[in-house]
């Protein structure tokens, strides 16, 4: 079945129709890691955009369930040049076109994803139509895709009751904001005993629990809409637990702390983006996806330092709280996909912590 | 980490000539090392023995010497140029061995010359196969269990241990002879008993077998600072079993999953930290295809034919910044080159799919095995770029200049069910063609993998082409499916086939359907940032992101394809020189080319660069774009000659000598034509197309009679005969491959072989120089020792060489380069090839005289004239040196073939020795060469009848210098008679011990064996030079090499070379 993708500047594509065949209005954003694209569908921070993958060859390995970095996939609608016919790996259950459909995710393949991805290189993020419908009347369906805007993303993809993962070390308490499976994983895999709190939960009920630390997870949206949350975050930080933040975590803790966050022009979404680690020098490579960024000018230099910056265009990438157990990351250590380079962030926290129990 | 101030001269050592297994890639890297070097404001000493390449050029290095790759040489370079630093991770393993060699006796040391770019601890940690296993067992990363054994007990019960089967590698055996797969103990026995018998040290290694596993390789850098990043990764489609350099490769990995991919990227810069390497570094893994576990096959601690890929394959300068990083910098302080906005730290992402092919020499090897094994066996290789799998695999195909457009090209319908099973079981380099027969046949795609170990997802794309064969074949062609066909990169000349109609016809139907090729960007970034270099490749269905210019002149250089025999990494030197030129001329410039490792596809080169083949479809999609004023075709040798006439049907005028004159010099009945007028004998000879008409002509002529096609490069199918079954087996050969053009039967005239190269402005010539052939006429001139200045023909022979080249130059309206060979017999001089177009001796000859030869003819291209230029027209002065260009052959590296020298070119590289003294001159080439028998002081002489006179004179000055002499019957014989003492030895057919028994004992330096003539070469012959070869012992098949030989080894007790600095000529 023919699809088609328009863009709110009035651009179409042509294309294939791939999942489900319903029509979607979204953020459209790019992705260029060119393995992990079901860890890219299954994280929950893609919650309200549709994504388009750069590399052009996907679903090459098929389903393996046990990537999946939540229970299910988040996306608006998926955008590929090409899926493969076959899925060809040793733990492949199934194919990405049935993973589509059962997830719901409506899609479009043979496109130019590389001329999709300059428009949004060269005029920023937009919005985006998929649909079947041959007949579509642009003067009719624009103003419709320029109106979109996701809301209340958060509570969408946190989870609805804490749980816990039996651990005999440090307790943490992990806010869901939409966490990738892997935060929880690393960590309980340090031995931590990780409790998963819904994003909403009040800052009295967690620090009652008496975690040896906190974890801010990563999540989709603008951070500012998380007005609520700050205000509990900001708790958060009077308290002296130790806190560990990745992507909106971070951001949330510096609205809270004070600085500003803004949209970056098109993101940073990709698992090759080097970064600095500001106190040693080091570069390393880290998974990224976010569209937004802590604006280094607004910080408090009372309150937080930058600590890491990103190499190519020079953004905040992770920040560290003065006179505070509490250090922040823009950049996802936990991978999944990406690099495992910065995993030794983890190990910081344990530290931070005061080390294995 | 800023530039480290403490370096201000750096020594280079580049990787000696061409042989299978170190390529082109090694001038690309070395020449991009020392362009970085220089822009750093450092002072940069070359050394490289082989002349053909660019880096050996004077604008490249500050001081360049082209001698000998040995550590005499190199001692006393350092000693002359006192350079305080030495890079010795970017000659291939040849340099990297030099530089070991010369840090381990203290000599750096000694002179204060550091080793920058990797410590000796780093090279021996990830070379000593030892020392590589602890390290690899102290970090946790696997590697194949492995045990040396000296004896078969210890191997089989190694071999009970780790469990069966076993790869079993006996130590220092060249072209891994006497070793291979046992999968039982019988197998075992028999294989291991031999081995021990081959290895030099009565070693082989025992180890874990691996076959079928998935290959894998990642590129990684890492800085002086620690930080790392990989730069790419590799799947190769044939799984472990076959060397890298002979699979069919793709980038990035297709089957790996997230996690597997992660898993093997974190391993390699596990490897990297432990091995402390600052710069690049190949990791290869074997990755098990049903579970997680891997395992670490090799790491090579420096840039290689696998970095010269990635570099290629992603727009990332491996060499540039290994250099960057050797003199001080961090990866995170260089720029990204391509993007100008990111840097070196940033890892690149690929928006496109790779694949490589390798191009293998069976063509000119047709008594080799084409089986692939772990010994590598390609000469070069071509890659390609596209949004599929298929596409890539289908414009690799058709890069490959070897008479192959599809995979329909080799032709298995032939074979049955059961005989196509057999043969998918062969690992050889046409198993792709065999798939698709399979799959044509309808065999299960599961089957196949379970022969082939070759992913399912390979096979399914290889169905995906085999099906569209079908649907084109039957179904109608409507604009949906031509779309699709040409989505996947099907040719048109493929699609006429299929559908029975001609090419043009598709060209038109698809024009009118506006199906065009698009061309899209490589930019290390997938899009995400602006790229400033234009690297482009085609795909279909896409937009077009070529950009458009239009500047008052454009020129199309055409490049020169993948290195083969008979066209190597010369004609890319030549490229690279006329694309400089006419840069330098105001000019843009494209240069359109698919060959990853040489100079001429680095970014930065032209002013746009292709990386697309040199088919005539695929040059005319660029064309259509660039809409350029000219294109140049003297320079990218065969390859880019045969597209003269395809460019002047697009409109494209072709600069320099026109397609007419090139014709004429091809067409044997124009060329006849021109001599004649032109008053210029030739050996007699006639055209013939059938075997018969063969047979008649050379009876006619008289034998012996050379046979060859017309249109060839490197001698392909040229042979002498001697007798009608000669011709008639040779016509046969030749008849394997479809011709468009007549065989030429021509009397063969034994004299002294002369070439030269000219400039000719239309008018008046320029010859840099005269060189003569050691070898006489019969061998081909690329196998030649080639001497400059010619040494010992009559002034009136070089007079009348010289009017014979301004007669012929002129009547073919010369405008640029031709090549012309002579035959001299006393004061009577023949023409026996001329080739209107550039040569494999332009480079050595530019640099010895220092005539810019390309730069000049391309001048002249333009429209300048000689005089206007300040030379003086005529034949140069010779230059005060003598410069001799030694031929290197790779022949321990493929098995089955046949070393003796003929008129069919076998040579894969070439290096130079020079000095004002002959004997010195030959000496410093045959040790550039890595001729150097004088270990044990023993040779072994087999001669034919009508060499035995020369060869007693040979015999008694081997024996002067204190050499014992073997000899087979006849030939000790006439030694002993002539008073040169020669112990007889016994031909393989009589007792023991033999010859050959001789040659396994490892006590023999050289064997001088000249075959008879003739098809009817003897066995015994052909065996006992490969045993030759494959222990390691130097063969030579001609008498006059030998001659040479000996003479240089007169000189051979000299205390120093006469050094000659290139840059100073």
């Amino acid at each position: 079945m023919k699809a088609f993708l328009i863009l709110e500047d009035g651009t179409v594509f042509a294309g294939t129709s791939i999942g489900a065949a319903r029509e979607v209005i979204s953020e459209i954003v790019f992705n260029t890691s060119m393995t992990g694209y079901l860890e890219v569908l299954t994280d929950p921070s893609y919650a309200g955009q549709a994504v388009t993958m750069t590399y052009p060859l996907i679903g090459n390995y098929g389903i393996c369930r046990s990537d999946m970095e939540s229970l299910k996939a988040w996306h608006d609608g998926f955008i590929v040049r090409e899926l493969s016919r076959i899925p060809s790996n040793f733990r492949s259950e199934y194919s990405i076109q049935q993973f589509l459909i059962e997830n719901d995710i409506p899609g479009i393949s043979g496109i130019d994803t590389r001329a999709l991805t300059k428009i949004l290189r060269e005029k920023g993020t937009m919005n985006g139509m998929i649909t079947t419908n041959e007949h579509y009347d642009l003067s009719v369906i624009i103003p419709q895709i320029k109106a979109f805007k996701a809301a209340k993303v958060v509570e969408k993809v946190t989870c609805k009751e804490k749980y816990t993962l039996k651990g005999s070390g440090l307790k943490v308490a992990l806010m869901d904001f939409g966490a990738k499976k892997n935060i929880a994983r690393s960590l309980n895999e340090r031995g931590c005993e990780v409790t998963v709190y819904p994003a909403l939960t009040t800052a009295e009920e967690i620090l009652a629990a008496k975690p040896d630390g906190i974890m801010l997870s990563n999540g989709p949206g603008d951070p500012k809409d998380c007005v609520s949350i700050i205000e509990e975050i900001k708790k958060l930080y009077q308290s002296n637990v130790p806190i560990f933040a990745i992507c909106l975590g971070h951001q949330l803790m510096a609205l809270a702390t004070g600085a500003d966050t803004h949209k970056l022009k098109y993101g940073h979404r990709g698992v090759n983006h080097p970064v600095k680690d500001l106190k040693t020098g080091r570069v390393y490579i880290s998974s990224q996806n976010h569209g937004y960024v802590v604006d280094e000018t607004t910080l408090n230099p009372a309150v937080a330092k930058s600590a890491f910056i990103n190499v190519n265009d020079k953004t905040n990438e992770g920040l560290e709280y003065v006179g505070k157990n509490i250090f922040t990351v823009q950049f996802h250590p936990e991978a999944c996909g990406g690099p495992q380079d910065t995993a030794y962030l983890f190990d910081r926290f344990i530290d931070m912590m005061g080390g294995t129990k | 980490m800023p530039l480290n101030k403490e370096i201000k001269k750096v020594m280079v050592i580049g990787s000696g000539p061409i042989v299978i297994g170190q390529a082109a890639e090694f001038d690309y890297a070395g020449t991009q090392a020392c362009r970085s070097l220089k822009e750093e404001g450092l002072e940069v000493v070359l050394v490289n023995s082989n002349p053909a390449t660019i880096m050996t050029d004077k604008d490249i290095a500050d001081e360049v010497y082209i001698e000998p790759l040995t550590v005499k040489a190199l001692e006393q370079i350092i000693l002359k140029e006192k350079p305080d630093s030495l890079l010795p991770t970017l000659g291939g393993q040849a340099g990297l061995n030099l530089a070991m060699e010369i840090e381990e006796s203290g000599f750096l040391k000694e002179h204060h010359v550091r080793l920058i770019g990797t410590t000796s601890l780093t090279i021996k940690k990830a070379e000593d196969r030892l020392e590589f296993k602890t390290t690899m067992e102290k970090i946790g990363e696997p590697v194949a269990a492995s045990l040396v054994v000296e004896n078969v007990q210890d191997g089989i019960n190694f071999a009970a241990q780790i469990g069966y089967p076993v790869v079993l590698r006996p130590a220092y055996t060249l072209g891994g002879s006497g070793g291979g797969i046992a999968h039982n103990v019988q197998e075992l026995e028999d294989i291991l008993a031999n081995g021990l018998r081959l290895s030099r040290v009565g070693q082989v290694l025992v180890e874990r077998c691996i076959a079928g596993w998935k290959e894998i390789e990642y590129e990684v850098m890492r800085d002086g600072a620690g930080n790392c990043i990989t730069v790419c990764n590799m799947e190769n489609i044939d799984p472990v079993g076959v060397h890298t350099g002979d699979s069919i490769v793709v980038a990035p990995s297709q089957t790996l999953s997230d996690k597997e991919y992660q898993m093997l990227r974190t391993s390699a810069l596990n490897i990297i930290t432990e091995l402390g390497i600052t710069g690049g570094c190949n990791v290869q893994y074997a990755l098990h295809p049903e579970s997680f576990e891997y395992c670490v096959i090799e790491v090579n601690p420096r840039v290689s034919r696998s970095s010269a890929l990635a570099s290629k394959a992603t727009g990332y300068p491996i060499a540039k910044v290994a250099a960057k990083i050797a003199i001080g910098y961090t990866l995170d302080e260089i720029k990204n080159a391509v993007t100008q906005k990111t840097y070196a730290s940033f890892e690149p992402t690929l928006d496109y799919c790779v694949v490589k092919l390798p191009r293998l020499p069976f063509d000119k090897f047709i008594t080799a095995k084409r089986t692939l094994t772990t010994q590598m066996k390609a000469t070069g290789e071509v890659m390609s770029i596209c949004t599929n799998f298929e596409g890539g695999l289908m414009k690799a195909i058709r890069s490959l200049e070897q008479h192959v457009d599809s995979l329909m090209s080799y032709d298995f319908s032939g074979l049955s069910v059961e005989e196509l099973e057999e043969q998918l079981a062969k690992v050889d380099d046409r198993r792709i063609w065999v798939i698709a027969e399979a799959l044509r046949r309808n065999m299960e795609p599961e089957r196949i993998n379970e022969i082939t170990k070759i992913d399912l997802w390979f096979i399914d794309k290889i169905q995906i082409i085999v099906n569209m064969e079908e649907a084109l074949r039957s179904k109608p062609l409507t604009k949906e499916l031509l779309e699709e066909a040409k989505k996947i990169e099907f040719p048109d000349n493929v699609i006429a086939r299929l559908t029975g109609r001609t090419e043009n016809e598709i060209k038109e139907l698809r024009h009118g359907y506006n199906i065009r090729a698009a061309y899209k960007m490589v930019d290390t970034c997938a899009a995400e940032f602006e790229a400033a270099t234009p690297y482009y490749y085609s795909c279909y269905g896409s937009e077009n992101e070529a950009v458009d210019t239009r500047p008052a002149k454009k020129v199309l250089v055409l490049g020169s394809g993948p290195i083969r025999i008979g066209q190597g990494i010369e004609f890319d030197y030549c490229s690279v020189h006329c694309t400089w030129a006419f840069k330098k001329e105001g000019y843009e410039t494209i240069i359109i080319n698919n060959n990853p490792e040489t100079v001429s596809t680095d970014f930065d080169i032209a002013d746009k660069l292709y990386f697309e083949p040199l088919t005539p479809e695929d040059v005319e999609s660029i064309v259509d774009i660039e809409k350029p004023d000219g294109a140049v075709v003297q320079f990218g040798g065969q390859t880019a000659i045969k597209l003269t006439e395809s460019l002047m049907k697009m409109g494209v005028p072709i600069l320099g000598t026109s397609a007419k004159d090139v014709d004429a010099a091809e067409d044997r009945e124009l060329f006849d034509k021109i001599l004649e007028e032109c008053k210029i004998p030739r050996p007699q000879g006639h055209t013939v197309f059938t075997r018969e008409e063969a047979i008649k002509a050379a009876n006619e002529l008289g034998y012996p009679v050379l046979v060859r096609p017309s249109y060839v490069l490197g001698g392909q199918g040229m042979q002498i005969a001697i007798s009608d079954e000669d011709v008639s087996q040779f016509m046969d050969i030749i008849n394997r491959i479809q011709q468009d053009h007549p065989i030429l039967v021509d009397k063969y005239l034994i004299g002294k072989e002369i070439e030269v190269d000219a400039v000719c402005d239309g008018q008046d010539i320029l010859i840099p120089g005269i060189m003569e052939h050691i070898e006489r006429a019969g061998i081909h001139s690329g196998d030649s020792i080639s001497v400059y200045p010619a040494q010992s023909i009559s002034e009136s022979a070089k007079d009348t060489i010289v009017e014979y080249t301004k007669r012929l130059a002129r009547a073919l309206h010369v405008k640029g380069l031709i090549n012309i060979q002579f035959i001299v017999c006393g004061d009577e001089v023949f023409v026996i090839e001329v080739n209107p177009r550039s040569s494999r001796t332009v480079p050595y000859i530019s640099k010895v005289t220092g005539i810019p030869i390309v730069k000049l003819a391309t001048s002249v291209i333009i429209g300048n004239t000689i005089k206007g230029l300040g030379y003086e027209p005529g034949l140069q002065k010779a230059s005060p040196y003598i410069a001799i260009k030694m031929p290197v052959f790779s022949f321990e590296k493929i098995r089955g073939a046949d070393i003796s020298l003929g008129p069919e070119m076998k040579s894969t590289g070439e290096c130079l020795g020079i000095s004002s003294n002959f004997n010195e001159a030959l000496y410093k080439a045959f040790q550039g060469a890595g001729i150097n028998p004088t270990k044990h002081k023993q040779i072994i002489m087999t001669i034919r009848k009508e060499d035995r006179e020369e060869a007693i004179d040979i015999g008694r000055r081997f024996e002067a210098l204190g050499y014992k002499i073997f000899a087979t019957r006849g030939t000790a014989r006439d030694l002993n008679n002539a008073g040169v003492h020669a112990v007889k030895v016994n031909k393989l057919e009589q007792e023991a011990p033999t010859l050959l028994d001789l040659l396994l004992e490892h006590k023999i330096d050289l064997v001088i064996d000249t075959p008879s003539s003739g098809v009817e070469h003897a066995k015994d012959g052909f065996l006992i030079r490969r045993t030759a070869i494959e222990t390691g012992v130097t063969c030579l098949t001609s008498i006059d090499t030998a001659k040479a030989l000996i003479s240089s080894l007169e000189v051979a007790h000299a205390k120093e070379f006469q050094l000659v600095n290139i840059a100073e000529i």
